[in-house]
């Protein structure tokens, strides 16, 4: 893994700007917002610690599970910081201004959060899901000691680089190697940090890359982001919870993993077929037959939007507008094995924010 | 498929193959229950041709009755308190005999429906289930309330295994808090059932009893009797 990038990643924090809910507020004039640099890679409740204080002479005597809110949309608290910033401000909002809530937790919308345990618990379930994507079980992590797990979960909560790297490291989740990095192993692995298990002799080799895709659209009449409407429902986003699978030798783009998880907007351009990257042993008769059918079901359907293509002068595919990750837009012909490596969160998850723009429905054609 | 090398898990597409035949047997075998249904993931956006592989089968508005497990005893008392409900399907009772002050309280909130969604995990590629409980006015019931409507089995169940156990996170496609039965370790077991029976182990892994078999045991955390034509099935 790369040292600069992952450093970047580790270091990039998101400047908040958070208010108090009118209703929470019992003086008068009512309190200044807090200023909190919140970490990309952290999760929003973990700032309690920082937010009640500064609002603790206006709170009511009795305070519930805090909660927070962006232009009316009720946050997700087990989705990382940065991936919310990513998401809900197309045009990114400095310092970005959120309401935090001390009462009346929407349950309804979002999963009960206790604090930082049900947060760890998350972060451990989805490392558990992690380790299962890349090695094909959980073992590694159900086995991790309470010790290691403490200190995985600190290490995130205050940013600890090293220490994550350490006891990360014994998780043995190599995801896929990739040859663009092995220069710079060699010289890390010499240093001794950052012991990894990427392989040095370097082809990208078959296997699957945890990933969490959010996407939404808009029309394709839009040009500026800012004119785009705001995301008031968390129902306007997909999202896609759903490893990447890379096959062996083929030179693999971030582009062609974000169309291979969204298969049904680029009909014609790209079509993954989970079945032919399986390797356990199969009844080869059934498979092709049922792999045959659905394939001619596919390949009629290309067929048909073909027609339509012709006498409707653009193509019905949808168009990547953008994807973010971390942060920061890359170019969509880098590695995907690149991106993986480098641009994951603790979770060792991928975590990608897409804007798609959908071509309006041409009613003539149809 | 060989049962050997199986390794207990089955793609997205077997899935839809797999509970589209679960349905369809499901339908032929008891009429008389509500049937289970095939819902298209209104995920992707409309307008645009999808492939259809996403999507969950539902089984919604289902009661837990009596009827669900034979061996539970029929309070008597419980009958002049809860006429009312009588004309309606009986709420679950438990298998000990609680006092009467308990079950007068249980049945006060009357009818108790559940909603199970069966969903693919694209990550651990096996089936998952997603359930809601909820009174005849849409109240919606919480874990608490929930496990008193389990058989009293369920309990060790869920403090014992491993692998069995219930949280609360977002259903997939509706993006609602439900409360979920964890999906570790179903694979191990599903390559075991399949081993185990030797006439499914000579036939090789039929997808179509894939569901059948998964439902049979997690069906039992909630009194779920599958009847026994949809198990005997053999192409």
């Amino acid at each position: 893994m790369n040292k600069e990038a992952r450093n970047f990643v580790w270091e990039g924090a998101i400047p908040l700007q958070i208010h108090l809910h009118e209703s929470q507020v019992t003086t008068v004039p009512p309190p200044p917002p807090a200023l909190i640099l919140a970490p990309r890679l952290g999760y929003l409740p973990l700032l309690a610690s920082q937010i009640k204080p500064h609002f603790s002479s206006t709170l009511p005597p009795v305070v519930d599970t805090i909660w927070f809110e962006y232009k009316g949309l009720p946050l997700k608290w087990y989705i990382p910081t940065g991936v919310l910033f990513d998401l809900l401000c197309a045009e990114p909002e400095r310092p970005w201004n959120l309401t935090v809530h001390f009462r009346g937790y929407p349950g309804n919308v979002l999963t009960p959060c206790e604090g930082e345990d049900s947060i760890k618990w998350s972060l451990i379930n989805s490392l558990k899901e992690a380790a299962y994507i890349i090695n094909g079980n959980s073992k590694n992590v159900m086995n991790m000691s309470q010790a290691d797990q403490v200190e995985l979960w600190r290490s995130v909560v205050s940013g600890n680089l090293e220490v994550y790297a350490r006891v990360s490291s014994k998780l043995k989740l190599g995801i896929v190697s990739d040859e663009y990095t092995a220069n710079s192993n060699l010289s890390s692995a010499r240093s001794g940090q950052f012991v990894d298990e990427t392989d040095i002799s370097g082809q990208d080799k078959a296997g699957r890359v945890p990933v969490r895709l959010y996407v939404w659209s808009v029309s394709e009449d839009i040009d500026d982001s800012e004119d785009a409407p705001p995301i008031d429902t968390w129902d306007k986003i997909s999202y896609i919870n759903q490893p990447v699978e890379i096959q062996e030798g083929k030179y693999f783009t971030l582009h062609d993993a974000v169309k291979s998880l969204l298969p049904e907007y680029f009909q014609g351009s790209f079509l993954i077929d989970e079945e032919s990257t399986r390797v356990q042993g199969e009844d080869e008769q059934r498979d092709s037959s049922e792999e045959a059918s659905s394939n001619k079901i596919a390949e009629d359907g290309v067929e048909i939007l073909c027609e339509h293509t012709k006498s409707c002068q653009k193509s019905d595919n949808a168009e990547i507008k953008l994807v973010r990750i971390q942060g920061i837009e890359p170019k969509l012909e880098i590695p995907f094995s690149w991106v993986a490596n480098n641009l994951m969160n603790p979770d060792y998850f991928l975590h990608i924010c897409v804007c798609l723009k959908i071509p309006r429905l041409n009613t003539t054609c149809r | 498929m060989d049962v050997l090398s199986w390794d207990g898990t089955i793609s997205s597409r077997e899935f839809r193959v797999a509970v589209r035949a679960f349905a369809e047997r499901w339908k032929e075998s008891n009429p008389d229950f509500p049937p289970w249904t095939w819902v298209p993931s209104a995920k992707r956006h409309p307008g645009l041709t999808s492939n259809q592989i996403d999507g969950y089968l539902t089984l919604e508005r289902l009661c837990l009755t009596e009827s669900t497990e034979k061996d539970i005893p029929f309070q008597e008392d419980s009958y002049e308190v809860t006429q009312v409900e009588k004309e309606e399907t009986a709420s679950f009772e438990e298998e000990d005999p609680a006092d009467n002050a308990t079950l007068v309280e249980r049945h006060s909130f009357g009818v108790h429906y559940y909603d199970f969604h069966l969903v693919h995990s694209a990550s651990y590629r096996v089936p998952v289930l997603f359930f809601r409980a909820y009174t005849t006015d849409g109240q919606p019931l919480v874990l608490d309330e929930i496990e008193k409507d389990l058989p009293a089995s369920s309990a060790e169940i869920l403090l014992e295994s491993k692998w069995t156990f219930i949280t609360q996170e977002d259903h997939p496609h509706l993006n609602r808090p439900w409360y979920k039965l964890h999906p570790c370790g179903t694979s191990e077991w599903m390559k075991l059932l399949f081993q185990s029976d030797t006439s499914m182990a000579n036939k090789g892994v039929a997808i179509e009893l894939y569901i059948v078999s998964w439902l049979s045991v997690v069906g039992q955390v909630f009194g779920l009797r599958i009847p026994s034509k949809l198990l005997n099935y053999r192409d």
